[in-house]
C-alpha cells in the first residue's frame, strides 16, 4: 500500500513538472509582457532595463529553474499587472471560486439524479421527452451565451438577480464568504445555474442510462417478485446501485468545473482565479499564469491521486504485487 | 375621486424620493478593467491614471476640451532671464488626506520619485535637471534644455506627501523584481476631492467625498463605487438592469441600441488616438511580397494609390457604425498643429489608383502581410480587414496576421513587419510627439515607433529643433512645415480618430474627456 503511494505521489511530482515545464514554453509565445506593462510612451531603452530587472533576458532553462525553486519555498513572485504577491492573489480569489464550484456541482447532483430518475422510470412520458430534449440544448449551447442569455431574462428584463460580482461578502478572516448575506446569495444563483447546466445534464444522462440497465437485471424482477413496494424497489435497490459510477463521475468533475469555471466567471464578473487568470492572459502577466496553471495541475493531481487510492483500497485487481496476480 | 387623490399622492411620495436619492449621491461606475496599482508613479496607463486623479492631484490638468489649467499649480511660466527653468507658484491652503499640508517639499519630492529609475512616469521628464524648492509655494525646475512644452508632461504626475511617504517608507517606486509589494500600491494620501474607503481589487473600490478639499465648489458626487467588469456585455446589461449608473466603456455595437433605450443615454466626443496604417520604406524588398527585387511601398506612386483605394467614410459608416471621425492626418484634432486643411483626405478614385499601380510597374498589384492588433483599438482587426478587401479592388492582395497587441506591438518596434496598424495618442497635445517617434529617423530616443523606418535628414533636423525652440510662433510655422511633407510623401496612412462613448442614465451627465479620464467632480445631476 505504502510503496503504491509513494509511486504514485512520484508520479505526480513528474506530473507537476511537466505542466511547469510546457507552461513555460507557452509563456514564450503568449507575447512580450513588458508591452502591457508600460504605456506605448515608454521608451524602448526604459523597456530594455524593465526586462533586464525581471530576469526575462534570462535563457529559458534559467528562468524555468529560478521559477521551480520559488515555486518550491510557495513563492510565485510579484504580479506584473497588480503589483502583488501572486500567492497572496490567489488564496484571495480562491474561495470565490470554491463556493460557486461546489454550489454547481451541487445543483448538478440534486437536480441531476431527480431529473435521471424520473427519465427513467417514466421512458415514455411527453415530459421525459421534454427534458431529454432540453438537456440537449444543455450540452451543446456554450457556456457564455447561456450565462449571457440568463442574465438579460432574470437580470435585464425581470431584474430579479444581479447581472454581476458576488454581492457582499462576510471575512471570516481566513475565507471571505458570500453565502452569509442575501445579496451574495442572489448573487450566486445564476453563476451556479450556468457553471452547473452541463455538469447536470452529463449526470442526468448517466443516471437514466444506469437506471434502465439495472431495472432490467434479474435482482430488480425478484425484488417485484417478492412484492416490495415501488418506492423500496425504486430508490432502495435500484437507485443505489446506480450511485457508484455518479459518484466517481462527479468528485472526478468536480477538477473540471474548479478549472473550467473561467468563462462563467468571466461572463458574470465573479471575482475568482478563473477570471484573474483570464486578465492575466490578456496582458501577459507571468507569474500569476504560471500560479494558476500549477495550482490547477495539482487540484487534478491530488484528486486522481485520491481516486487512484479508493480504487486500491475498493478493488483488489489492482494490487498488482499482491495476492491478486496469483489467480 | 378619492383614487385620483391616492394617486396623487403616489407621484408625490415618488417624486420625493427621487429627490432624495439623487441626494444620495453615490454614483456606481463601471469600466472594463480596474486600476493597476494606486502608487500614483508606478505605472502610466490610462485606467490608473483615471483613478489616481480622483485621490491624488498634479499640479496641471486638462479640462474636456483639452487646455491645460491650474490645479496644485497656480501659474507656470518661464524664467525671466533663464529659458531652461520653469517657475510654478503653487496653491496654498491645501491638505493631504491625512491633514497635512501641501508645500513644495511636497512637489519637489514627487517630481523627483517620478523621475527615478523605477517609475514608469519618468520618460516624461528626462529633460529635468533639477527641482528646487524657492520657498514653501514656489518650485522652480531646472531643465537641461528649453523645453518651452514641459507643462504638457505634467498632467499625469501626482503628488504625493513627502512625511508620508517617508514614514511608509514608500520613497521608492514599487520594484517588480523585490519580490514584495509596496505600501503605496494600496494605501493613498492625496489632495484629491475623493478618499480612498475600500479596495478590491478587479471587484470594487470605493471613494468617499473629501470635504477638506479646496475647490470652491463641491462636487455634485459625494461617494463613487468604481466597479470593473470585464465581459462588454454583462458590462451593458449592467447598466440595463440599473446595476450602474455609468459605464465607461461602451462596445460599439451596442451604441445604437442603448441610445434608443428608455432612460439609458450615450455621450460621445472625440478621442485623442488616430488610428493609421504605416509600411515599409527603403530599397530592400519586402519579407511577405512577390515582388522580390524591389519595395513597391517605396515608390509614392503605390502610396498615393493606396490613399485612392482605402474608403475612410465606408469604414466609419459600417466597420465603425458611425463611431469614428475619418482624417487625412496623423494627428488628434486636439492637438496642437492640426488644422482643418491637413484633415482633409482625397475621395475614393479606383481608377487611378489602378493608373498610378501600373505607372509604378505593378499593373497586377503584388502580395503583402497586414498585421494587425485585435485587442487594442475599437474594432482594430475588423478595420483591417476591411481594408484588405479596398486594397484587393486595385490589385493589391493582403495576407492578415492578426495578433494580441503584446505581440504586435514588438513587431513595430522591431521593425520587423511589412504593413501594420497602429494607434498613437498625443498625451502632450503637441505635434512634436508624433514626429519624435513616428516620423524621425530611428535613432536612440527617436522614432521609438517608426516601425517602416522612414527617413528624411532634413524633416529630421526640423524635428529636433522643435525640443527647443522657445518662439512659439517660429515653432508653429516649423511643426507646418513638417507636417506638408509627411502629408506629402504620405509617411503614414491615417484612417480615423476613434471617438469614445460613455452610457449613463439619463439623469446625469458625464462629459467625454478627450483623454479617456473624466473626473466624476464634471458629473452634473439634470433636474
Amino acid at each position: 500500500m505504502l510503496a503504491f503511494i509513494i509511486r504514485r505521489l512520484a508520479q505526480s511530482v513528474l506530473v507537476m513538472l511537466f505542466v511547469a515545464l510546457i507552461a513555460f514554453v507557452i509563456f514564450r509565445y503568449v507575447g512580450d509582457p513588458i508591452t502591457s506593462m508600460v504605456g506605448v510612451e515608454t521608451r524602448l531603452e526604459d523597456q530594455e532595463i524593465m526586462r533586464d530587472r525581471l530576469g526575462l533576458n534570462d535563457p529559458v532553462v534559467i528562468q524555468f529553474a529560478r521559477f521551480i525553486g520559488n515555486a518550491l519555498q510557495g513563492e510565485f513572485g510579484i504580479s506584473y499587472r497588480l503589483q502583488q504577491p501572486v500567492t497572496e492573489l490567489i488564496l484571495s480569489r480562491l474561495p470565490a471560486t470554491l463556493e460557486l464550484a461546489v454550489a454547481s456541482a451541487l445543483i448538478a447532483l440534486v437536480f441531476g439524479v431527480v431529473l435521471g430518475v424520473f427519465t427513467a422510470l417514466r421512458p415514455k412520458s411527453f415530459v421525459t421527452a421534454g427534458i431529454m430534449a432540453a438537456s440537449l440544448v444543455g450540452v451543446s449551447l456554450p457556456t457564455f451565451l447561456i450565462g449571457i442569455g440568463l442574465i438579460y431574462v432574470f437580470s435585464v428584463e425581470l431584474g430579479w438577480l444581479p447581472s454581476f460580482g458576488r454581492g457582499e461578502v462576510v471575512d471570516l478572516g481566513w475565507w471571505r464568504t458570500g453565502l452569509l448575506t442575501e445579496s451574495g446569495l442572489k448573487s450566486i444563483i445564476l453563476p451556479a445555474i450556468t457553471l452547473s447546466l452541463f455538469q447536470l445534464t452529463l449526470i442526468m444522462r448517466l443516471v437514466r442510462a444506469e437506471m434502465l440497465e439495472v431495472l432490467r437485471t434479474e435482482y430488480i424482477r425478484f425484488a417485484r417478485a417478492r412484492g416490495l413496494t415501488q418506492r423500496a424497489i425504486n430508490f432502495g435497490h435500484a437507485l443505489k446501485n446506480t450511485m457508484v459510477p455518479v459518484i466517481t463521475i462527479t468528485g472526478l468533475q468536480l477538477g473540471s468545473v474548479i478549472a473550467f469555471a473561467i468563462v462563467t466567471e468571466t461572463v458574470f464578473q465573479w471575482p475568482g482565479v478563473g477570471s484573474l487568470f483570464i486578465t492575466s492572459v490578456q496582458v501577459v502577466d507571468v507569474p500569476v499564469m504560471a500560479a494558476y496553471l500549477m495550482f490547477i495541475a495539482l487540484v487534478f493531481v491530488l484528486i486522481n491521486l485520491i481516486v487512484d487510492i479508493l480504487y486500491y483500497v475498493v478493488d483488489p485487481r489492482l494490487r498488482v504485487d499482491g495476492g491478486a496476480s496469483g489467480n | 375621486m378619492r383614487n385620483a387623490i391616492k394617486g396623487l399622492g403616489v407621484a408625490l411620495l415618488c417624486t420625493t424620493m427621487l429627490v432624495s436619492a439623487a441626494a444620495a449621491e453615490t454614483i456606481r461606475w463601471a469600466r472594463a478593467s480596474d486600476a493597476l496599482t494606486l502608487d500614483p508613479h508606478s505605472q502610466n496607463q490610462g485606467v490608473t491614471h483615471n483613478f489616481a486623479h480622483h485621490i491624488y492631484e498634479t499640479l496641471v490638468d486638462r479640462d474636456v476640451d483639452g487646455n491645460l489649467q491650474p490645479r496644485l499649480a497656480l501659474s507656470w511660466e518661464l524664467k525671466a532671464d533663464d529659458p531652461t527653468t520653469w517657475v510654478f507658484k503653487l496653491r496654498e491652503g491645501v491638505t493631504f488626506h491625512d491633514g497635512a499640508t501641501f508645500t513644495a517639499e511636497d512637489v519637489v519630492f514627487s517630481l523627483d520619485r517620478a523621475r527615478s529609475e523605477k517609475s514608469n512616469m519618468r520618460q516624461l521628464h528626462v529633460d529635468v535637471d533639477q527641482v528646487i524648492a524657492v520657498d514653501d509655494y514656489t518650485v522652480e525646475v531646472k531643465m537641461k534644455g528649453p523645453s518651452p512644452l514641459y507643462p504638457n508632461n505634467l498632467t499625469n504626475t501626482f503628488i504625493m506627501d513627502k512625511t508620508w511617504s517617508e514614514t511608509n517608507n514608500v520613497v521608492e517606486v514599487q520594484d517588480y523584481a523585490a519580490g514584495e509589494d509596496n505600501f503605496a500600491v494600496r494605501n493613498t494620501n492625496g489632495t484629491g476631492p475623493y478618499k480612498l474607503v475600500s479596495r478590491e481589487v478587479d471587484v470594487r473600490s470605493v471613494m468617499a467625498i473629501n470635504e477638506n478639499h479646496w475647490a470652491a465648489e463641491k462636487p455634485a458626487v459625494t461617494e463613487i463605487i468604481y466597479l470593473p467588469i470585464a465581459d462588454a456585455a454583462t458590462r451593458v446589461a449592467a447598466l440595463l438592469s440599473g446595476e450602474v449608473d455609468i459605464v465607461q466603456d461602451v462596445p460599439v455595437q451596442d451604441i445604437d441600441r442603448l441610445s434608443s433605450t428608455a432612460g439609458i443615454k450615450i455621450e460621445t466626443g472625440p478621442e485623442n488616438r488616430v488610428i493609421y496604417f504605416g509600411y515599409r520604406f527603403g530599397d530592400a524588398p519586402l519579407k511577405s511580397s512577390n515582388v522580390t527585387d524591389a519595395n513597391p511601398f517605396n515608390d509614392p506612386r503605390v502610396r498615393e494609390a493606396m490613399e485612392l483605394a482605402i474608403d475612410r467614410d465606408a469604414i466609419r459608416q459600417v466597420v465603425m457604425r458611425g463611431q469614428s471621425i475619418p482624417t487625412g492626418v496623423a494627428n488628434p484634432p486636439f492637438v496642437n498643429g492640426w488644422t482643418e486643411e491637413l484633415n482633409a483626405y482625397p475621395a475614393v478614385d479606383l481608377d487611378r489608383a489602378k493608373a498610378l499601380l501600373a505607372e509604378a510597374g505593378y499593373p497586377d498589384g503584388f502580395t503583402v502581410t497586414l498585421d494587425t492588433p485585435n485587442n487594442r483599438y475599437v474594432n482594430d482587426e475588423a478595420i483591417s480587414q476591411a481594408v484588405v478587401g479596398m486594397l484587393g479592388r486595385i490589385g493589391i492582395q493582403v495576407t492578415l496576421a492578426s495578433r494580441p497587441v503584446a505581440q504586435h506591438s514588438p513587431l513595430v518596434t522591431a521593425n520587423e513587419t511589412d504593413f501594420y496598424l497602429l494607434g498613437w495618442g498625443v498625451p502632450t497635445f503637441d505635434s512634436a510627439y508624433v514626429f519624435n517617434d513616428l516620423v524621425h529617423t530611428k535613432d536612440g530616443s527617436y522614432g521609438a515607433y517608426n516601425g517602416g523606418l522612414y527617413s528624411n535628414p532634413e524633416l529630421d533636423e526640423k524635428i529636433r529643433s522643435l525640443g527647443t525652440e522657445t518662439d512659439l510662433e517660429k515653432r508653429n510655422a516649423t511643426i507646418a512645415e513638417i507636417w506638408k511633407v509627411v502629408k506629402e510623401d504620405r509617411v503614414l496612412l491615417p484612417i480615423h480618430n476613434q471617438v469614445l462613448a460613455y452610457a449613463m442614465k439619463d439623469s446625469i451627465t458625464l462629459p467625454v474627456h478627450p483623454e479617456n479620464q473624466p473626473l466624476m467632480t464634471s458629473l452634473r445631476f439634470n433636474n
